[in-house]
């Protein structure tokens, strides 16, 4: 300091020169905030959760025997339990879960395409004054809770409910029928609450189809059906596939929607993990089936990524 | 035309199934009788009754206060991100960083909520820090994933961007902060803005990653209100839906017209 005030001609330096002698210039701070961040709470986590998956159920705090331990000889054990892996093939619980989850999960994205796409049809091609208006109503549930949109389910759908009121009153039948608590219930959870998921995409790869390309395929002849099939839905592919994915893959590690609307016998992966951890304290094998689900999920996740860069890159 | 009738009636069809569920909770917060769905008359009790119950009230401040501190980091790394990605060309590790930007956003939130809480079980047991968990370790697992929608938001308006502002400005001399403070910022700013409501509500909803992560405690709102409803629908929660419901709706019609009136001018 006093040296800087002795030679007043030498300019002072400045932090940001201080700072890029240790290589530390703003550049590299912005990148290395969010990345040291990511990596840190983000990736390493998955690490663990691979380790403490090899691990076996001990008890003690943590829940779980370490891998590595030294031996009385003081050499360096490394202990790896495959057992975690082994039981959705041994145990039918497991098997179940993963099958259910697997087919809920599709079935409930196929009934959401159905109905998103006349919806996003009808949106991409109303008047343009309308046109953000209808957007926002589809995105607005999205921003109320979650949860509380699933809880709406229990009163529409329970044995008092709004649903059965209105099936007694037109008089399709006399005796409240079971809805809540059964996998129906399940299917509309999922269907509701990732609808607006499916919509978005559709939308933005409907609304930039070229119209005079359906226009010329009925002038040639063809039917407007016809015209769906050969030309409408093969352009607004990658929208079907990116909202596919946004409804299978949250919906595959789901675990709100089957636990509150589910009966006890609706298993998925996401409830199995649940109650692996809470109730079973078994952290082990609730690290093996995040794996196991992570693994299920690879394909989907690759499909999504492909998708969405296509629908990106139609609108640049 | 028979065609022209079948999209409209899906469509409205569908917009009716994503609000009746709605409308429902909201008629029957106002019901007087303890049977959440037979009506018996009109009463606002259950309000009354929500703003007497000191766990929701403790649990609403402690939700709130966790949704903007996540936010206001989330919205900070999740802006560095997206510069990061989108303005500062190629650099190594380019690739991993956008992989671990946007995998959050697909990450089940049983895996996300599962891995975090172990990571922390871990360090504690290493380096003793974070002692315990609660308010914490929320705001860091919320951080996480919500700075992944961050990124999302700011990235595409950084793409949009004319970038001939800043070049000139960097031109005529200003140096690289000076041109993200004075230029780049005000012109992202809407998105920051829908970036930072976007994570507080995300937070705020968190019902799975919170549970894993908080310990004794520190209940955070969704994980009282689903330990309320796991038995059964209860009139109160009814209650608190429809004001949450209420301010949501007037806080995204007051954007939206806000955006309009932007748009206009």
């Amino acid at each position: 300091m006093s040296a800087d005030a002795e030679i007043p001609d030498r300019p002072r330096p400045r932090l940001a020169d201080t700072l890029r002698r240790f290589g530390l210039s703003g550049r590299t701070a912005v990148i290395a905030a969010p990345a040291l961040w990511l990596a840190l709470f983000f990736l390493a986590p998955l690490f663990v959760v691979l380790k403490i998956a090899f691990s076996t159920y001990a008890l003690a705090r943590p829940p779980y025997e370490p891998l590595l331990a030294w031996t009385q000889e003081g050499v360096l054990q490394i202990t790896l339990h495959i057992s975690n892996f082994l039981r959705p093939i041994q145990d039918p619980l497991f098997a179940n879960a993963y099958l259910s989850s697997v087919q809920i999960a599709g079935i409930s994205t196929i009934i959401t395409l159905l109905i998103a796409y006349p919806m996003a049809w009808f949106i991409a091609r109303s008047d343009e004054k309308y046109r953000n208006l209808l957007l926002m109503l589809v995105i607005l549930p999205f921003w109320t809770s979650f949860l509380l949109r699933v809880y709406a389910w229990m009163g529409f759908l329970g044995q008092n409910g709004v649903f059965n009121q209105l099936l007694q009153g037109i008089g399709l039948t006399d005796a409240p029928v079971q809805m809540l608590y059964t996998p129906f219930a399940v299917y509309i959870g999922i269907v509701y609450t990732y609808l607006p998921f499916m919509v978005l995409p559709l939308f933005t790869t409907l609304v930039k189809l070229d119209q005079s390309l359906i226009e010329a395929s009925g002038d040639l002849g063809a039917k407007p059906f016809v015209t769906f099939l050969t030309v409408t839905l093969p352009l607004s592919m990658p929208g079907i596939i990116a909202g596919s994915m946004l409804v299978f893959i949250p919906a595959i590690g789901e675990f709100v929607i089957p636990s509150l609307l589910g009966g006890a016998d609706t298993l998925m992966i996401g409830r199995v993990l649940w109650d692996e951890f809470f109730s079973g304290r078994n952290w082990p094998s609730a690290a093996a089936v995040a794996i196991m689900m992570l693994v299920l999920l690879l394909i989907p996740i690759m499909l999504l990524a492909r998708a969405q860069n296509a629908v990106v890159e139609k609108g640049a | 035309m028979r065609r022209g009738l079948f999209i409209p009636i899906v469509a409205v069809l569908g917009f009716v199934f994503l609000y009746a569920p709605i409308v429902s909770l909201i008629v029957f917060s106002f019901n007087e009788s303890q049977l959440v769905t037979v009506w018996t008359g009109f009463s606002t009790k259950w309000y009354g009754e929500l703003f007497r119950d000191p766990q929701i009230l403790g649990a609403a401040w402690l939700s709130l206060q966790i949704a903007a501190t996540s936010a206001t980091i989330a919205t900070i790394l999740g802006t560095l991100a997206g510069i990061a990605l989108t303005r500062l060309g190629h650099f190594r590790g380019r690739t991993a960083l956008t992989g671990m930007a946007s995998a959050p956003l697909v990450m089940p939130e049983v895996i996300t909520g599962l891995s975090l809480l172990l990571l922390f079980v871990s360090m504690e047991a290493a380096f003793g820090w974070p002692a315990g968990r609660g308010f914490t370790t929320i705001v860091i697992a919320h951080t996480t994933f919500c700075m992944a929608y961050v990124t999302v938001v700011v990235r595409s308006r950084l793409v949009d961007m004319d970038r001939s502002l800043d070049e000139a400005a960097l031109d005529l001399g200003a140096t690289p902060l000076r041109v993200f403070f004075d230029i780049t910022l005000p012109i992202i700013s809407p998105a920051l803005i829908s970036g930072w409501l976007l994570a507080f509500t995300l937070s705020l909803d968190d019902l799975v990653i919170a549970s894993f992560v908080s310990g004794p405690g520190a209940s955070t709102l969704p994980m009282v209100i689903f330990s309320k409803i796991r038995l059964g629908v209860s009139p109160d929660v009814n209650a608190l839906a429809t004001i949450i419901i209420a301010i949501v709706a007037l806080g995204v019609a007051g954007a939206t017209l806000f955006g309009m009136r932007r748009a206009k001018n």
